[in-house]
């Protein structure tokens, strides 16, 4: 009897989840079939006058007439999407380097010293999180391209990003620093290690997880980002990917939905790469500290 | 080798005074256990030897060498932690090398030293697999290993034994001690566990509150402990403690529902103080059977059975004194031990005989011995 009525629940259960999938899944499922199909327009179906339901029906479900690579080919021949993802990848990567770098010290500073602005210095860290990042957009904008001259510059947007991305790293570091026993430094220092070589080669490689988590945001906070890429990178060499993305179908010409899909997919490998190779590291990572290992 | 001065050494953490004036010598090659409760300060003092805690006042000599201001690394000791502290990240090999390595030793000398520490320790077969991979007992015995390849003039163990199970913790009790004996290498050893510091030490010292209570032999400290904290702390069962008064110039001790003569060995004690109060204590072992033949001097004492433990060799009895009505009083309760076979029955009334040349007398306000080192 209770089994019975287990497997009914179950039925339920499965049928909510199966229409979450597919309100997940339908947009996406959109993306590509408008990548594959080779056109640019999003209606790719021509309803007759007089449609029947089975022509509505044809017209919302996403599956092309054809299926051809040749948006791909064109963004990349035609169009100078390879540039702009290169610009992601060099923004990205640096973004990545500085923040990971810097939140790591920092981190490890908050977690084991104590100096005068420790908690101020924390504090401020959590603060910032609690703006929206536009907030920021326009005194960034006076420092950076104002000030610094870095406007269309490499350098200017990955500092941007650095400042958005450290504050949580920090925070995400030093709470798997603090997870880290004291005793492995009191004995490497009794083994005759230095604090720079205690953190290189004790703390480091403890925190890999933390470290993998805390690169992959930072990645992705300077890959997905579009808003101060825009306001910053004048220049159309200079576009960064979801940047020249929106060129695609922004302007007063001709919409492109074709190449807007096909950059997109392409845009997103890298992180769905990233994802899939840091997953051990993720999983460990982001619950950190919340059970005895 | 080197002996370990501690000279007139301070600790404070802001106004909070967690060590007070220690003094203490532990001498060349000797085995000292540091013993008291969680608190008084023990850890704190082998962290300072160690130079993980700074010195706020006084001086620590490690053989002729002031080590105040001395690096951890450069002190010559090795530390077995609690928790062990070996790094996870690296195989047994590399955490017992991590040392050497940054001392740069040359690879020959160093895979001498680690062969040798792991056979003595029983662990070469272990030397490539990483902590995690580890029982308990393989850890800690890593640990060890980890501080002997070092060798150091002074090892540093702080509870190592305290994560072990009980059994476990029996083995390599004997096997720390082992390895102290052969390699006469001086250490100190922080403990609780007063079973551990009496089996292991060659010399104890116990510590309150950050105060020296008394430093000697384990059967100095069992036989004539200083003061109530001492002679309560050192022993198990503990020694029983009731308030009794001096009556008839110093020849009797009168509690509730209790007489006992003083026996002659401390009749100087209470000579000419009749009528004050003195803390007797007696030791469980001291207070036995009616029936058991004793050439010592003893005097009965009626008790109310409280509590029968059988542990098999012998069985405890936990038993009130008094006519009070109030029989839970804990000021009343004595443990004394009988022969197995005689076991008594939950609020029995019965008598068992106190051996009166082994009683110790305390001062109830200052706490310290009354006789010889106490007065």
């Amino acid at each position: 009897m209770s089994k019975r009525e287990d497997s009914v629940g179950h039925v339920w259960q499965h049928l909510i989840l199966i229409v979450m999938v597919l309100v997940t899944v339908y947009p996406i499922l959109w993306v590509l079939t408008v990548a594959f199909s080779g056109q640019q327009n999003l209606a790719f179906i021509d309803l007759p006058a007089d449609p029947t339901l089975g022509d509505r029906l044809r017209a919302i479900i996403p599956w092309p007439e054809q299926v051809t690579m040749s948006n791909f080919v064109a963004v990349f021949r035609d169009q100078p999407f390879g540039r702009w993802l290169l610009n992601s990848v060099v923004v990205s990567a640096a973004t990545t380097l500085v923040g990971v770098f810097l939140a790591c010290t920092a981190a490890y500073a908050f977690s084991r010293f104590n100096f005068p602005g420790r908690r101020a210095g924390m504090m401020s860290f959590l603060i910032s999180q609690m703006f929206p990042g536009t907030l920021t957009l326009i005194p960034l904008y006076i420092i950076i391209v104002e000030w610094l001259r870095l406007g269309s510059n490499y350098l200017g947007l990955v500092l941007m990003y650095a400042t958005i991305a450290i504050p949580f790293c920090v925070w995400m570091l030093k709470g798997y620093f603090d997870t880290i026993p004291r005793e492995l430094e009191e004995s490497a220092l009794i083994d005759g290690a230095s604090p720079a070589m205690i953190f290189w080669k004790i703390i480091l490689p403890l925190a890999k997880p933390a470290v993998a988590v805390t690169a992959l945001f930072s990645f992705m906070t300077a890959w997905n980002e579009f808003i101060l890429a825009l306001t910053i990178m004048d220049k159309e060499s200079m576009y960064t990917a979801p940047v020249g993305l929106r060129f695609f179908v922004g302007g007063f010409a001709e919409q492109q939905w074709g190449f807007f899909a096909a950059g997109s997919i392409v845009a997103a490998l890298p992180v769905v790469v990233l994802f899939l190779m840091l997953q051990r590291y993720l999983i460990s990572g982001l619950t950190a500290g919340s059970v005895k290992g | 080798m080197a002996g370990v001065i501690f000279d007139r050494v301070n600790k404070c953490y802001g106004d909070t005074e967690v060590i007070r004036e220690l003094n203490l010598e532990i001498r060349d090659q000797e085995f000292m256990v540091l013993v008291g409760p969680s608190g008084c300060g023990k850890s704190t003092a082998l962290r300072m030897i160690a130079g993980l805690e700074e010195i706020t006042g006084g001086q620590i000599r490690i053989g002729d060498r002031v080590v105040n201001n001395v690096a951890p690394k450069d002190r010559d000791i090795a530390m077995v932690f609690q928790s062990y502290a070996l790094y996870p990240h690296m195989s047994v090999r590399e955490n017992m090398d991590f040392g050497l390595r940054l001392k740069k030793m040359d690879r020959g000398e160093m895979d001498q030293r680690i062969d040798e520490a792991s056979r003595i320790l029983g662990i070469e077969k272990l030397l490539e697999r990483r902590p995690k991979h580890l029982s308990g007992g393989q850890r800690q015995r890593v640990a060890v290993g980890r501080a002997i390849v070092r060798q150091p003039s002074v090892f540093l163990f702080d509870e190592p034994l305290s994560n072990l199970d009980a059994k476990l913790r029996v083995q390599m009790r004997a096997e720390i001690t082992g390895l102290q004996h052969r390699l006469k290498t001086t250490t100190i050893y922080v403990t609780h566990d007063q079973v551990e510091a009496m089996t292991m030490g060659h010399r104890i010292a116990v510590l309150h509150d950050g105060d020296l209570q008394q430093v000697g032999t384990p059967l100095e400290l069992y036989e004539t402990p200083r003061n109530l904290f001492v002679a309560r702390f050192i022993g198990t069962p503990p020694m029983n403690f009731f308030r009794a008064t001096i009556a008839d110039d110093g020849a009797r001790l009168t509690a509730d529902g209790v007489e006992l003569p003083v026996h002659d060995s401390l009749r100087r004690i209470t000579q000419g103080r009749s009528g004050k109060e003195v803390m007797v204590g007696i030791r469980p072992e001291n207070l036995y059977d009616v029936k058991r033949q004793t050439d010592h001097p003893t005097a009965r004492i009626r008790l109310k059975v409280a509590l029968v433990e059988t542990l098999g060799h012998e069985v405890l009895v936990h038993g009130h004194f008094g006519s009070d009505e109030r029989e839970t009083d804990p000021s009343k309760l004595l443990v004394g031990k009988v022969d197995p076979h005689s076991e008594p029955e939950l609020n029995q009334e019965i008598e068992m005989q106190a051996r009166l040349d082994s009683l110790h007398l305390y001062d109830p306000e200052t706490e310290a011995r009354l006789g010889e080192e106490g007065e």
